[in-house]
C-alpha cells in the first residue's frame, strides 16, 4: 500500500475513475486521436493539423486568444452579475462595494475591463491577419462574413457594458452612442425622410434602443439585458458557426496554388 | 505632470497604448512575411508552409493552446493588479463633461462627425464598413495570396484595405483618444486642455466660396451636380481606364461586381476628400438639400 504504483493502480482500477475515464492513456496513435475526438471541449479540433498550424507565425493564435479571453469575460462577467443590481437607485452604489466591500472585487471588475479591451484588440488583429493571408478567399468567403459579424457584437458587447456602472463615463459614451440612432434616415427622428414616416422622439430607432427618450432607468435594463444574456447568446451561436465552419472549410487556410 | 504622460497613462488608454504596440509589431510581422514570401515567388520557390505535413493535434496544438491561454491568463491578471478600472462620478444628465467621448473603439466614429453629419457618420457610413467587409471575398477575385502572406500579388487588395484598417480605423482612434480636447478642438500632447478655449473658425459651404448663396436654388444645383457628379465620375471613370488597359479583367470581373467595388471604393474616398475639404479650406457642406446635407 506504501508503494506508490500501488496507489495509482488503486486510483485508476477504481469504479469512479474507470467511469470518468473510460481507458488508459497509452501514447499510440489510436489514443491520440482518441484523446481528442473523444473529448467534448477538444474535438473542436481535427485528428492531425497542418505543421503551420502549430507554429506561431502563421495564426498568431489570435483567434483561439479572442474565444479565450470571450471565455474570461463571461466566467468573470457572470460573478460580476451576483454583486448588481441593474437599476439606477443601485448600480452604482453596487460598483463601489465591489471596490471597497467584496473580497478581490476590484479585480473582478478589472478583469473584466482590461478582458473586454484586449478582446476588441485582438479581435481586430486576427481580422487583419486573415486578411493579410487572403484566407477570406474561396472556400471561405461565408465564414469571413460570419467574423466581421462577431467583430461588430464584439464591439457592441464592450458598448453595452459601458453604461452598467452608471457613472458619468458611460452614461454620456451611451448618450452620445445612441444619439446617433436618432439620426438614422427614415427611422430616427432627426434623420433625413423621418417626417414622412412621422417619426418622433417617442417613436423611433433612438427611443427603441433606450425604452425612453432619454438614458435612465429603462436604458440601462436594456443595456443589461443586452450585455449579459441577448448579444452573448448571437454570439456564441455565431461562433459554433464560425468553429464549425474553420473545420468544413479545411481548417486553418493553407497555401492554395 | 505633462500632459502628455497624463494622457497616456489614463487606466483606458493604457489599452490604446498596448494596442498600438501590438498593431505595430503585427503588422510588420505580417509584412516581413509578405515580402519574403514575394521574394521566394519571384525565385519560383514554393512560399511557406506549401509543403507541409500534419503532426498530431494531441498534443502539439493542444499544447501550444495551453501555454498561450496561461500567458494571457498572466497578461491580463498582472494588468488587472497593476491598473485600476476607473469609476467616475455617479452618472448625472445635468452635468455634461466636454469632451463627451464614446468608447475608444468608436472614436474614428465620432471623429467623422466633424466632417459629416450624424446620419451619414453615425449610421450611412457604419453600415456601409460592414456590408463593404462582408462584400470583400466577393469581390476580390484575385485567386493568388490564398493561405499565405503576400503583397505583390495582391497590391490593390492590401494597399486599400491597409488604408481603411490603419488610416480610416485605427489613426483616427488615436486622434480621437489622444488630439482631441474640450469642445472637440484638436491639443497637441504637449498643450493643457483649455475649456474656455473658443476657436474662430468661419466655415463656409461650396458654392460660397464663388459667391452663390448655398440655400438658394443655384447653389442648390451646383451642389447636385457636384455630388452626383462625383459618384458617376468615380464610377465610369475606372471603368473606361479599365475597358482600355484591363479589359479581360473587367470581363471576367462583371457589371455588378464592379458597381458594388466602385461605389465602395468611392464611398470610402469621400472621406479623406472631405476632411481635405473640411481641414484645408475650410469648407463644411457641398450640397444643401431641404431633407438633408452632405
Amino acid at each position: 500500500m506504501n508503494n506508490p504504483t500501488d496507489i495509482k493502480e488503486r486510483i485508476k482500477k477504481n469504479l469512479v475513475w474507470k467511469s470518468i475515464f473510460r481507458r488508459d492513456y497509452r501514447n499510440t496513435v489510436r489514443d491520440r486521436a482518441q484523446a481528442i475526438f473523444g473529448n467534448i471541449f477538444l474535438h473542436l479540433h481535427p485528428v492531425q493539423v497542418r505543421e503551420g498550424a502549430v507554429k506561431l507565425r502563421f495564426t498568431w493564435g489570435m483567434g483561439g486568444i479572442t474565444f479565450f479571453a470571450f471565455i474570461i469575460l463571461v466566467i468573470t462577467g457572470v460573478v460580476l452579475m451576483f454583486y448588481y443590481h441593474p437599476s439606477i437607485e443601485q448600480a452604482y452604489s453596487d460598483i463601489k462595494d465591489l471596490e471597497f466591500q467584496v473580497p478581490f472585487g476590484v479585480i473582478l471588475r478589472n478583469l473584466h475591463r482590461w478582458g473586454a479591451h484586449f478582446m476588441v484588440i485582438v479581435v481586430m488583429i486576427h481580422m487583419f491577419r486573415v486578411f493579410m493571408t487572403g484566407s477570406y478567399k474561396a472556400p471561405r468567403q461565408f465564414n469571413w462574413g460570419i467574423g466581421v459579424i462577431l467583430l461588430v457584437l464584439t464591439f457592441l458587447l464592450s458598448f453595452t457594458g459601458y453604461l452598467t456602472p452608471w457613472d458619468q463615463l458611460g452614461f454620456w459614451a451611451i448618450t452620445v452612442g445612441t444619439n446617433m440612432g436618432a439620426a438614422t434616415p427614415l427611422l430616427g427622428y432627426q434623420g433625413p425622410f423621418s417626417e414622412f414616416l412621422h417619426i418622433t422622439p417617442f417613436n423611433d430607432v433612438r427611443f427603441a434602443l433606450l425604452g425612453g427618450s432619454r438614458v435612465a432607468g429603462n436604458a440601462l435594463l436594456r443595456a443589461y439585458i443586452w450585455h449579459c444574456v441577448a448579444i452573448p447568446l448571437v454570439s456564441v451561436i455565431l461562433m459554433f458557426v464560425h468553429f464549425w465552419r474553420v473545420r468544413k472549410d479545411g481548417g486553418i487556410s493553407k497555401p492554395q496554388k | 505632470m505633462n500632459p502628455f504622460i497624463e494622457i497616456i497613462t489614463q487606466p483606458d488608454n493604457i489599452a490604446i497604448v498596448i494596442m498600438i504596440m501590438l498593431v505595430t509589431f503585427f503588422t510588420l510581422w505580417a509584412f516581413q512575411q509578405a515580402l519574403d514570401n514575394d521574394k521566394l515567388i519571384a525565385a519560383g520557390k514554393p512560399v511557406d508552409g506549401e509543403n507541409e505535413g500534419l503532426v498530431d493535434t494531441f498534443k502539439p496544438l493542444v499544447r501550444i493552446e495551453l501555454i498561450i491561454a496561461l500567458a494571457v491568463m498572466v497578461f491580463l491578471t498582472f494588468w488587472s493588479i497593476v491598473v485600476d478600472a476607473p469609476l467616475e462620478e455617479i452618472a448625472n444628465p445635468t452635468l455634461t463633461p466636454n469632451p463627451a467621448k464614446a468608447p475608444w473603439y468608436f472614436l474614428g466614429l465620432q471623429e467623422l462627425l466633424v466632417y459629416f453629419d450624424p446620419w451619414l457618420a453615425g449610421v450611412v457610413l457604419p453600415t456601409l464598413i460592414i456590408v463593404g467587409l462582408i462584400a470583400i471575398p466577393y469581390i476580390d477575385i484575385n485567386p493568388r495570396g490564398n493561405g499565405y502572406y503576400s503583397f505583390e500579388e495582391r497590391k490593390f487588395a492590401i494597399v486599400t484595405f491597409s488604408f481603411g484598417f490603419f488610416i480610416l480605423w485605427l489613426l483616427l482612434i488615436v486622434i480621437g483618444v489622444f488630439f482631441r480636447g474640450p469642445g472637440w478642438l484638436w491639443y497637441w500632447p504637449w498643450q493643457e486642455w483649455d475649456h474656455a478655449r473658443v476657436v474662430f473658425e468661419p466655415t463656409r459651404d461650396l458654392s460660397n466660396v464663388i459667391g452663390i448663396d448655398s440655400r438658394s436654388l443655384p447653389g442648390f444645383i451646383i451642389g447636385a451636380i457636384l455630388v452626383n457628379g462625383y459618384l458617376v465620375a468615380g464610377m465610369v471613370a475606372p471603368y473606361k481606364y479599365l475597358k482600355k488597359k484591363m479589359p479581360d479583367f473587367l470581363k471576367q470581373f462583371g457589371m455588378i461586381r464592379y458597381l458594388v467595388t466602385t461605389f465602395l471604393f468611392i464611398t470610402m474616398m469621400s472621406i479623406p476628400i472631405k476632411m481635405v475639404l473640411r481641414l484645408v479650406f475650410l469648407i463644411k457642406y457641398i450640397w444643401i438639400t431641404p431633407w438633408f446635407n452632405v
